[in-house]
């Protein structure tokens, strides 16, 4: 080793000792505290920093809350009311998991709409946002499988309506859908091996929450401005600058989600998920997650049922395309005078598909929903691939440094967008 | 030369070490890979459904209590069973439908062995909810059969589909009458 490499600069012995044989602290150091970042960045940049807190409390209080459940038809219901009642804070557990979830999906939510508007899934960046697209997918999964183990009416239902979608699929569909029931209906099996993969599904996530970082570490961060940095003027040493923004920012959010916990714990959740499971009696109406709606809109605005599921899922696909659907060689939406209207009205359509899938599909919803879905994927298969063609962008800044400290001399300062300045 | 040498070295004297090695290489792979596979599969199989969640059951359903214009539930195989005892009229109107006018199309007679009882497993061809209309009083939809919750299919009083999203007519099971008033379903 000491052939290789120079002892390291750490003064502390054991530390030293340590990063010797394995150079984890040289690592820390490197990536989280001299590792270069752009200096304009706002607070959506914050959002990578939360979803990681997220996963980590969504971890550990799974992890207890695993210890108390029973992964069993006839007692997952009851033991999730016990948990609730009798388990030393119980209540609190479940209720950071269960809104934790959807404090999650927000703030990946956010995280995925940053990168739309700042063009970061552009080159260099395809691999980094494709991993991205696998953990919201996984995540996706993760949370439908959560969410049956506590076996109420929405749990057994939900799962019956998500499962089914598999028989759309000519031939095999059946097979499939018996081979994920483990027999002919939604039940105990179903239960039990939807637990063990509940369990390990956050795991996975987080072994490609590793590669999406280290992807992120090879790049280096997008910025507002969609530009590269080119000198050193326009970065800052990650560590204390965006570690204290970073710290700031879970701070707040942490105060949100425990105001949510502590004095709306029921506000996202289903009441008939506090009705126990019966296999035969659906509710009178079905409604996922709110973080589902939108996919659960486009799924009903389709008569026909295998377009509709391919639809749905489609719309997912749509997200690990967008690298190659964007044509435009400008990342950021601010110089993009069209795109911007363009995504905004984007996130409106999502918004609007979410209130389409919690109500019931009839009248004015019906149209809503096939006028949303229609937008949905003319937003990515029409308008990314050409507004690339014809949309005159604005000229972009000469540097980060320039544009945030340049002050008055700015408006002289910018040049028109050379090729190199472009993603 | 300069191959002679490198091969002689490398071979184990009898001068077909490169055949040999090939044959050791494609043999390992192969035995590796059939392996592998059949590992694979035992852990997918292993997800299908077990031999005692298999094991055909059979329940009998005694028809007596079963009123005119009433329906109930049962359970078989984890799945949920429809019997209903048809009016005349519900009957008359099943019959006379244009095949034509049905997206799955079937006759009222391939559906039902016995009249007035009408057999079905209660399952939406859709995505798996269960309608709606075995009482009198549920909200049996447009052709007064059953009516689904969740996305609103509906069925006439043959169990045929007449109003998407669902593409087929509900499932008839496997049954027969053991006596004047009771069913063995399965
Ligand atoms: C990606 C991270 C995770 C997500 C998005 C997630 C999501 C969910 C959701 C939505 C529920 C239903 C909550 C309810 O309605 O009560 C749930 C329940 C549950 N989860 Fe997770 N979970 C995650 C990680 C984990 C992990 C790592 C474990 C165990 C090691 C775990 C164990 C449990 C248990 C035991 C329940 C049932 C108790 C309950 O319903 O509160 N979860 N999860
Ligand atoms: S499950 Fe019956 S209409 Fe969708």
């Amino acid at each position: 080793m000491a052939h290789t490499k120079a002892p390291s600069a750490f003064k502390n012995p054991l530390i030293r000792w340590v990063d010797d044989r394995l150079p984890i602290f040289t690592m820390i150091s490197k990536e989280y505290g001299v590792f270069p970042t752009p200096r304009n960045f706002n607070y959506l940049w914050n959002f990578g920093a939360l979803a990681l807190v997220m996963l980590v409390i969504m971890i550990i209080t799974g992890v207890f809350l695993a210890m108390q459940y029973t992964p069993n038809a006839d007692l997952a219901f009851d033991s999730v009311d016990r948990i609730t009642r009798d388990v030393n804070g119980g209540w609190l557990l479940r209720t950071l998991h269960s809104n934790g979830s959807s404090m999650f999906f927000l703030v990946v939510y956010i995280h995925i709409f940053r990168g739309m508007y700042y063009g970061s899934y552009k080159r260099p960046r395809e691999l980094l946002w494709l991993f991205g697209a696998v953990i919201y997918l996984l995540m996706m999964a993760t949370a439908f499988l959560g969410y049956t183990l506590p076996w109420g009416q929405m749990s057994f239902w939900g799962a019956t309506v998500i499962t089914n979608f598999f028989t759309a699929l000519p031939i095999v569909g059946k097979a499939i859908t018996t081979w994920l029931w483990g027999g002919f209906a939604v039940a105990n099996p179903t239960l039990n091996r939807f637990f063990a993969l509940h369990y390990l599904l956050p795991f996975v996530i987080a072994a490609v929450v590793f590669l999406h970082v280290w992807a992120l570490h090879v790049t280096g961060s997008n910025n507002p401005l969609g530009i590269e940095p080119k000198s050193d003027k326009d970065t800052l040493p990650f560590h204390p600058y965006y570690t204290m923004k970073d710290m700031f920012g879970v701070s707040v959010f942490l105060l949100i989600y425990a105001v949510i916990v502590f004095y709306v714990p029921d506000y996202l959740g289903d009441p008939d998920n506090y009705v126990k499971a019966n296999p035969l009696v659906t509710p009178s109406s079905i409604e996922p997650e709110w973080y589902f709606l939108p996919f659960y809109a486009i799924l009903r605005s389709v008569p026909n049922k295998l377009l509709g599921v391919i639809l749905m899922f489609g719309a997912v696909v749509m997200i690990f395309l967008m690298p190659w659907l964007d044509t435009s060689k400008v990342r950021s939406a601010k110089f993009r005078p069209w795109y911007q209207w363009c995504f905004w009205f984007f996130v409106f359509d999502s918004l609007l598909l979410g209130l389409v899938g919690s109500q019931h599909p009839e009248g004015i919803w019906i149209l809503l929903g096939r006028v949303g879905t229609l937008y949905y994927f003319g937003f990515f298969l029409v308008l990314l691939p050409f507004l690339g063609w014809f949309e005159k962008t604005l000229p972009l800044p000469a540097s980060i440094a320039e544009s945030v400290l340049g002050g008055g001399k700015l408006a002289g300062s910018t040049v028109a967008a050379k090729p190199m300045e472009k993603a | 030369m300069v191959d002679a040498t490198h091969q002689g070295a490398e071979s184990t004297g009898h001068g077909d070490g490169q055949t040999r090695r090939e044959f050791l290489y494609l043999a390992a792979g192969a035995i590796g890979a059939v392996g592998s596979a059949g590992v694979a599969w035992t852990l997918v199989d292993s997800m299908n459904p077990a031999t005692d969640t298999l094991a055909l059951s059979t329940i009998d359903v005694n028809l007596a209590p079963i009123v005119e214009g009433m329906g109930i539930v049962t359970m078989w195989q984890g799945k949920p069973v429809f019997v209903r005892h048809r009016t005349a009229q519900e009957i008359t109107e099943a019959q006379s439908v244009k095949l034509s006018e049905l997206t799955d199309p079937a006759t009222d007679e391939s559906r039902v062995k016995k009249s007035p009882w009408l057999v079905l497993i209660g399952i939406c061809t859709h995505l798996g909810c269960i309608p709606l209309g075995n009482k009198p009083s549920d909200d049996r939809g447009d052709w007064g059969g059953y009516r689904c919750p969740c996305h609103g299919s509906q069925y006439d009083t043959s169990g045929r589909v007449r109003r998407g999203p669902a593409p087929l007519n509900l499932a008839v099971p496997p049954y027969n009458f053991t006596s004047d008033t009771t069913v063995r379903i399965g």
